[in-house]
């Protein structure tokens, strides 16, 4: 592992510090590809950040090396305001959301959103309650012992998101969630995510591929350019506290995708950097 | 809900108690059907078989009557009865030595590449030799004729299960290990709350296939051993019947060994369904 631990900093607001910093990360895979190059991003506490880019551009590497999942080639990833286990990782603070719901189909939709807690150690009894506020909170308390088979997909991907928040942590994590959902599910469920996102205060990096799903849901863009994967832009957004089906249709939801639109097409397109 | 699932069986997020919601008519006269025509089909050919023999007078000695059978059957149940029960604790002895076996070499097997690699030459050399043409060697090696049987039993049946097994427990969702890996799971908990339950749809396949491989190769073993005496199977009391041309008392030893692997096909289906059928494809039927 290439992580970068600091024991012991100066006492700082907490407030202030950052959740994860990446130095200069980058991602050669054993095949050669370059995967990401020199990615130097800061995250604070409570920000919704969007990767934004074309297949190829690292923004689903660079999630997984956050994660953990794979170490970076080179360059550091610090966490400032977590405790960090012996694998450089802060354990039980970071939660993910893959692609694919990712249920595990022989246990009940309890069993799947209880297993971060079963692997801890900590028993049915003793949690019962937390879980079942966590599946309150997406909308599935009465489904609790149904089986994944049993769901639809947003349903399914309300499981996997109640499993990454269950343990409280302070970020998460999603990879192109909502990628193979309907428009009216993935609406649904960007609502959701911000109610979510409001009520716990957690962190989250969000990778997307859409325009409109990241103008939507974040305060801040990071767009990224592929071959090699690399950031292009990073663009702080100002948006309102409230955001409903109006926000949709209004004029400052339309500049703000126009702008993370031309964003985009300048990474595709190899054109310099506005933002 | 705004989502709510439309393909939701009758068992959706209700209690194991829930009856099915289907109209109970259509289940009644379904299950009739499915019940009814397989058993009229087998009545049929056994009276079929029957009136064949009364009419052309075939001698007992060469096809017996069904009603021929069932008297040996009932007649030779004193000496039959030892040689099922023989037959069926070498079967079932075998199997459960496989499944222990190939399910614990199979997790081994998948712990490292190396081990797996090592013991890969003989995993094939073991399979692709039909295991009868080792019977002979078992039986100057082993300590006596029913231990060779059961030794027999049990290669034939390990196999199936060892590479279902080792299948299963490599295919386990990619995103899924990450997940474990990600909560920080140890190895133990991986394997037990990860690979064990995902690979249970291979396992069954895996017992089915050994179950009805076991009595098969208790039977052929016992064929190669030629064993006698009075701890001997149905198989021997088959040739034996033959020997004497007690051929319809030959039958009732056959339809003792086929009621042994329709029940056994039977017992290892049902726990099949009873581990699988809330969740696996497999075992759930298909509603459009």
């Amino acid at each position: 592992m290439n992580l970068a631990v600091e024991a012991e900093r100066p006492k700082a607001p907490s407030q202030g510090r950052k959740v994860v910093a990446m130095r200069g990360v980058s991602k050669v895979f054993s095949n050669g590809t370059v995967a990401l190059t020199d990615m130097t991003m800061d995250v604070g506490p409570g920000e919704f950040v969007s990767l934004l880019g074309p297949s190829g551009c690292g923004k689903s590497t660079a999630l997984r090396i956050v994660a953990g999942l794979g170490a970076p080639s080179s360059g550091t990833i610090d966490w400032p305001s977590s405790k960090i286990n012996s694998r450089g990782l802060p354990e039980g603070d970071v939660g993910f959301v893959f692609q694919e719901p990712t249920l595990m189909p022989w246990q009940t939709v309890f069993g799947n959103v209880y297993l971060p807690m079963k692997l801890r150690g900590q028993s049915k009894q003793a949690v019962r309650g937390e879980v079942m506020d966590m599946l309150s909170l997406v909308g599935l308390a009465d489904f609790a012992e149904a089986y994944p088979r049993e769901l639809s997909g947003g349903m399914k991907m309300r499981v996997s998101i109640a499993r990454a928040l269950v343990t409280k942590p302070k970020l998460l994590l999603m990879d192109e969630p909502f990628a193979a959902l309907d428009e009216i599910t993935r609406q649904k469920l960007n609502d959701d995510v911000l109610m979510l996102w409001k009520q716990s205060g957690v962190t989250v990096i969000f990778v997307t591929h859409s325009v409109f799903e990241s103008a939507y849901l974040s305060n801040r863009i990071v767009v990224m350019k592929a071959r090699p994967g690399r950031v292009h832009a990073d663009l702080p957004l100002d948006p309102p506290e409230h955001r409903d089906e109006s926000y949709r249709v209004s004029e400052q939801y339309r500049l703000t995708c126009a702008r993370v639109s031309e964003a985009l097409q300048d990474a595709i397109h190899g054109r310099a950097s506005h933002g | 809900m705004a989502e709510a699932t439309a393909n939701s069986g009758p068992h959706a997020a209700t209690g194991e108690e829930e009856a099915p919601q289907a109209p109970p008519r259509v289940t009644l006269s379904e299950r009739m059907l499915r019940i009814g025509v397989p058993v009229g089909m087998f009545a049929l050919a056994i009276l079929a078989w029957h009136f064949y023999v009364v009419i052309n007078e075939v001698p007992h000695y060469i096809l017996p009557s069904p009603a021929a059978v069932a008297s040996s059957l009932w007649n030779d149940w004193g000496t039959l009865s030892p040689a099922l029960l023989v037959t069926v604790r070498i079967t079932f002895t075998a199997l459960f030595l496989a499944l222990v076996g190939g399910v614990g070499l199979a997790i081994i097997l998948v712990q490292s590449r190396w081990i797996e690699l090592a013991l890969f030459p003989f995993a094939v050399i073991l399979q692709v030799t039909p295991i009868i043409a080792i019977a002979p060697l078992l039986l100057i090696y082993a300590p006596d004729t029913q231990t060779a049987l059961l030794i027999c039993a049990f290669l034939v049946a390990f196999f199936p299960i060892l590479s279902n097994m080792v299948q299963g427990l490599k295919s386990v969702d990619h995103n899924l290990l990450n997940l474990f890996d990600l909560y920080g799971a140890s190895r133990w908990q991986t394997l037990v709350y990860l690979k064990l339950p995902a690979s249970l749809p291979y396992f069954m396949a895996g017992l089915r296939i050994g179950g009805g491989l076991a009595l098969i190769a208790a039977v052929v073993a016992e064929f190669a051993a030629g064993s006698a005496g009075a701890g001997s199977g149905l198989a021997f009391r088959l040739l034996e019947s033959q020997y004497r041309l007690n051929i319809p008392r030959l039958f009732a030893a056959l339809v003792l060994l086929t009621a042994t692997g329709v029940a056994i096909f039977g017992l290892t289906s049902l726990i099949s369904w009873l581990t699988l059928r809330r969740w696996h494809e497999s075992a759930v039927r298909r509603e459009n």
